[in-house]
């Protein structure tokens, strides 16, 4: 029996490493070895922090990688203010069937392809899109308005395509708070605010920290919606990554912009978790 | 603020109104998309020109519509292999890890966990240039010892699937996972006491009480392969994917032909999405 056990726990044990191993482990560090590399001539390279110094001493590299961070916090405590009380009215308000189609409303959009959902805001944000002519229509406007390709538009893509990763756990955070908690808030004197701030919010922080992470995560790793919606001046950083590695072919670089990507995630990711004493495995497992 | 507290009357309609304004908010882009498939016009915009079901059927230049259109038609037959592809893989190994999780205890088994989930905080594009990279490092390096190129190893479908794997699989596991913590080990200690063996107990008791999560598992890991944009856009190769396909097209100007294409992958994901919402509610 004993030997069978083992025999179960090699065979269970050899897929997972195969794919961490061979597709995340292996490939990272071949992604820091080459960012740490120089290339001297044609088939020579040298060992160097020579990217890294190159990524952080040119200005429109570090200031795009500094406004990416800056815009993707931006985007998340849009999506949060802007969830809450959605989530709230959903979780606490609703009752019954509505609050189940509710739910499942805020979920379908989701299923579709990020693609489309961008597609969508470019058609009506378009100088020749819905937008731009309605305003015309009610007279607001007497030429067409061009509202794409501005931090604006981004911001309004971003927060978009980021929406249900805040409302899932929101939700479902709140609809474990239980009325009678609420009810004996206001009976020992609080206000709706004092209750909201009191009870309400540190009852959701669970929800709101695995939220906010997930959405900051893809707002920075995010590349369809600033490269369609956004303008000249809203370069994202993985737009950077991805010049270097297509249209330039300077794998050092790119690996080195990559890395510093990583690290920036990480190491904000671990800050909100160290910020709120929780760990990886509660906020996604 | 829950029902049984008494609100001032403006307070709710405001409160409502909010709601129902966020809820257009969220509708607005896919109804506008789906509404201007319709258009008979070379352009997904206003003037309105007419309804015309030639986006979809027409087979005459200047509108060939979804079901004429070869290349289209191509991208959706390969993003259904490589989703294929993924989703067996990643729910076959997401549920022998689900096994190896809940069934074993052995040193380090709270990093690996830890380690298992790290592919979700990894940016897509980040995801996608460590296996470019790993996977031509390893291509020159058998050509520079054997001169022999391996094409798989280049940009191309092969990569395509391995990167979506790579970070779907983490989702697969944890939809298994959750569901095989809630069974009930004392019934396949009861197969083993009629005899049977420890595999054929796993395979009748256990595996028959996973399939649903298996199954949703396998239809989400279906749509986030074919919706895959970012770890895709960095390993495609000659044969594009639906999204890249339509991300190329739209970098050049779109027709309302992409508002089909895009009405009908509306259509085909919802429904797989309420089919799976269906099935795990009941």
């Amino acid at each position: 029996m004993r030997s069978h056990a083992r025999i179960g726990f090699v065979l269970l044990l050899t897929p997972l490493v195969l794919w961490l191993g061979l597709l995340i482990v292996i490939p990272h560090i071949d992604m820091l070895l080459i960012s740490l590399r120089e290339r001297i001539s044609f088939g020579v390279y040298e060992t160097s922090a020579a990217q890294y110094q190159k990524a952080l001493t040119e200005p429109l590299y570090l200031r795009t990688f500094w406004r990416t961070a800056v815009m993707s916090v931006l985007a998340t405590g849009i999506t949060l203010l802007i969830a809450f009380p959605v989530a709230y009215y959903i979780a606490k308000m609703a009752k019954g069937r509505l609050q189940q189609v509710l739910f499942i409303l805020c979920l379908i959009p989701f299923y579709v392809s990020e693609l489309v959902r961008t597609f969508g805001w470019m058609i009506l944000l378009r100088e020749t899109g819905i937008v731009s002519n309605l305003l015309q229509w009610a007279g607001l406007a007497d030429q067409p308005v061009e509202m794409l390709y501005n931090d604006a538009a981004m911001m309004v893509g971003l927060v978009y395509t980021s929406m249900l990763f805040m409302m899932v756990p929101l939700v479902t955070t709140l609809e474990s708070l239980d009325d009678s908690v609420i009810e004996a808030g206001y009976d020992l004197g609080g206000g709706g605010f004092s209750v909201l701030r009191e009870i309400i919010i540190p009852h959701a922080m669970p929800g709101i920290v695995s939220g906010c992470i997930v959405v900051f995560m893809l707002s920075l790793g995010n590349y369809l919606t600033p490269t369609m919606l956004g303008g000249k001046d809203s370069l994202w950083f993985t737009e950077m990554i991805y010049n270097q590695f297509i249209v330039r072919s300077n794998w050092e670089l790119g690996a080195a912009f990559g890395f510093m990507l990583l690290v920036l995630s990480s190491v904000i990711v671990w800050g909100m978790l160290r910020l709120t004493g929780r760990t990886l495995q509660e906020t996604m497992g | 603020m829950i029902p049984t507290i008494p609100q001032s009357r403006s307070f709710r309609i405001v409160y409502g109104g909010y709601v129902l304004l966020f809820f257009l908010y969220l509708a607005l882009p896919l109804t506008v998309v789906a509404v201007f498939a319709f258009n008979d016009s070379q352009f997904p915009s206003l003037p309105w020109e007419g309804f015309t079901w030639n986006w979809f059927f027409g087979d005459s230049d200047p509108q060939i519509g979804v079901f004429h259109e070869r290349g289209i038609l191509r991208a959706v037959g390969t993003s259904a292999i490589v989703a294929g592809c993924v989703a067996m893989l990643s729910v076959a190994v997401g549920t022998t890890n689900a096994f190896l999780f809940n069934r074993y205890e052995f040193r380090g088994k709270g990093a690996l966990y830890v380690l298992m989930l790290l592919p979700l905080v990894i940016p897509g594009i980040v995801l996608g240039i460590s296996i470019l990279i790993a996977s031509s490092t390893l291509a020159n390096g058998v050509w520079d010892v054997a001169q022999l190129d391996i094409q798989a190893l280049r940009p191309g479908l092969l990569l395509v699937v391995l990167g979506q794997f790579s970070f779907i699989t983490t989702i697969a596991t944890l939809v298994i996972t959750a569901r095989l913590q809630k069974f009930d080990r004392t019934l396949e200690d009861a197969a083993l006491n009629l005899g049977a063996t420890r595999l054929t107990a796993v395979r009748t008791i256990t595996i028959p009480f996973l399939m649903p999560a298996m199954i949703g598992a396998v239809v989400v890991a279906f749509l986030m392969s074919f919706e895959n944009f970012n770890t895709t856009l960095m390993l495609v190769g000659s044969d594009a994917p639906l999204t890249i396909a339509m991300f190329d097209r739209l970098k050049e100007g779109s027709t309302p032909l992409l508002n089909a294409v895009s009405l009908l992958l509306m259509l085909g994901s919802s429904l797989l999405a309420l089919l799976v919402i269906l099935f795990q509610r009941r």
